[in-house]
């Protein structure tokens, strides 16, 4: 086995057989799916405690409207409602008391609800939204023109733009720009992430091969740039095995949670959700079918191969750096003023990739998705909204010819840095040590 | 035969030159000392011997030829500033440290086994290397540096950490070392070691070599002329300078210095052997300790 193969396997077995590496692989999944899964089905959950609301209506108009469902049952009293809140000192037999003073039509204030706590939104909406409905047909037929509510009816429109991306090839898809944002915004967040974690996990491990002295031993059987190369291969290999395993687990939550409860959820919570008038305007959009069937209109394969290209290459662009600073170093806290040049452009990445999701093919998001300190977080953002090929292949002959200038120069300065002990390293000296 | 050669090799770091042609030749299987103080440029050189660095100019060579970086494979190097990855477990390091020299897996167990045993450590195998001192760390580094047999060895302050005990440990081991045909380098403070185990040596003081060559000749070129003689009955004598005479134990013991350089002990003996009964006669060399700060705090 060749030297660098050795430094590989060793630096990737450490690190995938720690325990913090196996708990995040496998909670993030079920985190994720559990984001998405779990209010759907709240949702579709029914509160089978079935809830009395006491209705004082002093013009007895109301009594139709207020239809009892499965969920609340009303009941109306003649009593003044000084009286039902003394009747009713712990409130175990009503959630709510709903007093209407007057005609909803002249005084649309005229309506109020009590209760000892705070009633549900749920309630609230399922009650303005009956007595709106009457109210409403009650003006209309006030006009006493015939065919009126037809009328209204048919004028009624709900607008929704699908939005459809033209292939090269003519064919058409059904697209969507929220769920491009979605998709380019979590792909270049995971890409922050990792460039962040295992970038700074590069830096550990130098400083630690250097404190610890290990690192002479090490470097008189190989090449400084050799143990450099296999840390930074070997820990790109740990993040590679994470997404997989990510993107793996990922799918068949997805696909065990859309053939077991899919169908339920949105057939189920949709409809209630429209019949209560509950305005959960999301779950139009968020429904999973819906969603698969959304997805459908992005090449996802695609995405995914220069979601890993990216993450590769700007991985590979920082991470060399970081091992620079870290064989520049003493001990981990002096890493801090070296390291603070290399996270300022990662966090300013994230910002233009956020700005330019508004705008994927303005100005910013073309330079920043050009420039290699920024291109592999912002170029993720442009790719779901379709991006010009050329420009891929620009971005990315730029991005992997920085990261063989930066690894070169990292390697000049990291190979000095590694034996330099007790020193206090400044900028000047990090420049000297490159032009060795 | 000589194995290694290192020929007016010059380093020069940023304002400050480390070796200013430095030349040295170490003949096979002896044991070879470098001596010099703090910063004189002895880390540097043996850094350019194991190829870690490389020298501005002039050369190393191996058995004659140009060292390359393939050659390192022949040396085992225990650095000075010297470490484990702590977290590791031994066994798993040693074997990790044996394929980066070139070992296969099998070789290097075998080869483990053998000196685990050997300096009955074998329960440290599955330890974390947290877990030991720092005695015992070192005698696991130093297996790892010895255990592919390399052809030289280069030890940078090998006994620096080790208790007395562990220290008249490695010494054996070096001397095991020279005799089954290694040969060896080792940079130390510690002028008995040098004594006791160097053939030859080297003083480096501010990046040059000031002193060099065979450690009896050496001794010998700074010897004072003066010699302890033990005998029944006092001595006196034209040919040289008596410096003390004491009596011990009904022996007299006398320190004097001969006056002509060039005369031979055995003249100087026969002169005295004649006046009383000797029982000793023994030159006075100056001890490698003094030599060294003799030539340093010049």
């Amino acid at each position: 086995m060749s030297k660098i193969t050795l430094i590989i396997k060793r630096e990737y077995t450490t690190r995938v057989m720690k325990k913090s590496f196996i708990i995040l692989t496998f909670l993030t999944p079920l985190l994720f799916a559990g984001m998405i899964t779990v209010p759907l089905w709240l949702a579709s959950l029914k509160d089978t405690n079935k809830k009395h609301i006491v209705v004082i209506d002093k013009t007895a108009m109301y009594r139709k409207v207020l239809k009892s469902n499965e969920s609340y049952i009303f009941d109306f009293v003649d009593k003044p409602a000084e009286e039902v809140r003394k009747d009713n000192g712990d409130n175990k037999d009503f959630t709510a008391l709903l007093l209407i003073r007057g005609d909803l039509s002249k005084d649309s204030k005229a309506a109020t609800l009590y209760s000892r706590e705070q009633v549900n939104m749920e309630l609230k909406t399922y009650i303005s939204g009956l007595l709106n409905n009457y109210v409403e047909q009650q003006k209309l037929a006030a006009y006493n023109i015939p065919n009126l509510k037809q009328m209204v009816e048919n004028s009624r429109t709900n607008i929704d733009i699908p939005t459809i991306k033209w292939g090269n090839d003519g064919n058409e898809q059904l697209g969507s720009s929220e769920l491009a944002l979605v998709i380019g915004m979590i792909s270049a967040f995971i890409i922050y992430m990792f460039i962040v974690i295992y970038g700074a996990q590069v830096m550990a491990g130098v400083v630690q091969e250097k404190t610890s002295r290990i690192v002479e031993v090490i470097i008189s059987s190989v090449k400084p740039f050799e143990l450099m190369m296999g840390k930074i291969i070997g820990i790109a290999l740990v993040g590679l095995t994470q997404i997989f395993l990510w993107v793996l687990l990922t799918a068949t939550i997805s696909y065990l949670v859309n053939s077991f409860l899919g169908t339920t959820i949105n057939l189920n919570a949709l409809n209630e959700a429209n019949q209560a008038g509950m305005g959960v305007q999301a779950m139009h959009e968020g429904s999973i079918q819906n969603l698969f069937h959304l997805l459908k209109g992005f090449d996802l394969l695609k995405i995914l191969s220069f979601f890993i290209v990216y993450f590769l290459g700007g991985y590979l662009l920082y991470a060399s750096l970081f091992a620079a600073v870290g064989s520049a170093v003493d001990s981990e806290t002096d890493t801090q003023q070296f390291s603070l040049p290399l996270t300022l452009p990662i966090i300013f990445a994230i910002y233009a990739a956020i700005y330019s999701a508004q705008n994927p093919d303005g100005p910013l998001a073309l330079w920043c998705s050009m420039i290699p300190f920024t291109s592999p977080i912002v170029m993720m953002v442009r790719l779901p909204f379709g991006v010009p090929f050329w420009q891929i292949v620009v971005s990315l002959t730029i991005l992997v010819l920085s990261f063989i200038g930066t690894t070169w120069m990292a390697g000049k300065i990291y190979r000095t840095g590694i034996l330099m002990y007790g020193k206090k390293v400044s900028w000047k000296e990090l420049w000297k040590w490159l032009r060795y | 035969m000589i194995l290694l050669e290192v020929e007016n090799v010059v380093k020069q770091f940023a304002g400050h030159l480390a070796l200013d042609s430095v030349s040295l030749t170490v003949p096979e299987n002896t044991i070879y000392g470098l001596l010099g103080p703090n910063g004189a440029g002895k880390t540097t050189l043996i850094r350019i011997i194991n190829c870690i660095t490389a020298p501005d100019s002039g050369e190393v060579r191996l058995n004659g030829k140009r060292m390359t970086a393939a050659d390192v494979q022949h040396i085992g190097y225990l650095p000075e500033e010297r470490g484990l990855y702590k977290k590791m477990k031994v066994g798993d390091q040693a074997l990790y440290l044996a394929q980066l020299k070139g070992m296969t897996k099998h070789d290097a167990l075998k080869a483990l086994k053998y000196w685990f045993e050997k300096f009955e450590i074998q329960e440290w195998w599955y330890k974390k290397v947290e877990e030991l001192s720092k005695g015992m760390a070192q005698k696991v580094q130093f297996i790892t540096t010895i255990l592919h047999n390399p052809r030289l060895l280069i030890f940078d302050e090998p006994f620096s950490g080790f208790d007395p005990v562990n220290t008249d440990l490695i010494k054996r081991e070096i001397l095991n070392l020279r005799d089954k045909g290694a040969t060896i380098i080792f940079s130390t403070h510690n002028m008995e070691t040098v004594e006791d185990l160097c053939e030859n040596i080297s003083l480096v003081n501010l990046s040059k070599i000031v002193l060099q060559g065979n450690v009896a000749e050496i001794r010998k070129a700074h010897a004072t002329r003066t010699y302890l003689i033990r005998s029944s009955g006092p001595i006196t004598g034209e040919d040289f300078e008596l410096l003390s005479q004491v009596r011990k134990n009904g022996i007299i013991e006398s320190k004097i210095m001969k006056k002509e350089v060039d005369d031979e002990n055995n003249l100087l003996l026969s002169s005295i052997i004649k006046q009383t009964e000797i029982y000793t006669f023994e030159e006075l060399l100056p001890s490698m300790n003094d030599i060294f700060i003799k030539t340093v705090g010049r």
